[in-house]
């Protein structure tokens, strides 16, 4: 259902311990809301992004649960704590099963 | 007037039609519900939320708002015009550095967003904002 789907993360290369960064997010995604209906008066069914999810060296930074009405695209800005190096990994889970994954290293020097 | 049986009757159905429209929930009641369903049933104060948004939302397809709720563990928010309230439900873990995020939304049309947060102490706190909605975003 959902083709050329590409997440975009924007993360700051490089951070002191402790720093908070701003996270942003996009992913492209046509996120069908379940109301529209086609040129036959056909409801299309629902296909979205249901939830979103962000770690930091396996600790949770934020978790979205998403629903209809998001809008297409999703954008999701946000404040995280970097208190090491390390990976900030971006999950985002489909409707249809699949699973949207991006990864940033961050370091702290 | 001359009130005879049959005038009695009409006007005793038209009172009950009135009562029963009036018993029926409101219409925000679906909000209401999931709110509800988010809070367990507990109390909403008012305060210590906050919830940007514009006033006036050209195309109701993506509508910027952020929520910034310090001190809260989740926070949901809804709109009360959509065929479905609930919009997102924003759970802040050990990293989030501050309890804020933003995000773009649907609206339906002109209505009310509300933003209900969680707080650590497990009270439940509201903000509100009225959005006008030039052109719909749920593909009438």
């Amino acid at each position: 259902m959902a083709e050329g789907v590409k997440p975009r993360v924007k993360v700051p290369k490089t951070a002191s311990a402790g720093e908070t960064i701003t996270i942003k997010t996009l992913i492209s995604h046509q996120m069908e809301s379940g109301q529209r209906k086609d040129d036959d008066g056909n409801t299309i069914p629902r296909s979205i992004i249901n939830r979103f999810v962000v770690d930091f060296n396996g600790e949770n930074v934020i978790d979205v649960k998403m629903e209809p009405a998001i809008s297409t695209n999703p954008f999701f800005e946000f404040e995280a704590t970097v208190p090491e190096t390390g990976d900030f990994k971006f999950t985002w889970y489909d409707d249809d099963g699949s699973v949207y994954e991006e990864t940033q290293t961050v370091t702290v020097g | 007037m001359e009130l005879n049986r049959r005038k009695m009757l009409v006007l005793g159905t038209a009172g009950a039609a009135v009562t029963a429209f009036g018993a029926l929930p409101a219409f925000a009641s679906a909000t209401e519900d999931a709110i509800a369903k988010f809070t367990g049933g507990a109390d909403v104060g008012e305060g210590g939320v906050e919830l940007t948004a514009p006033e006036i939302a050209e195309n109701g397809n993506t509508v910027p708002i952020e929520v910034s709720a310090p001190g809260a563990v989740a926070i949901s928010v809804f709109a009360d015009g959509n065929p479905t309230p609930a919009v997102a439900t924003f759970k802040f873990g050990p990293l989030a550095a501050s309890q804020f995020a933003a995000t773009r939304i649907r609206l339906a049309g002109t209505q009310d967003v509300i933003a209900v947060a969680e707080m650590q102490d497990g009270s439940f706190k509201k903000a509100s904002a009225n959005i006008k909605v030039t052109i719909g975003g749920c593909g009438g």
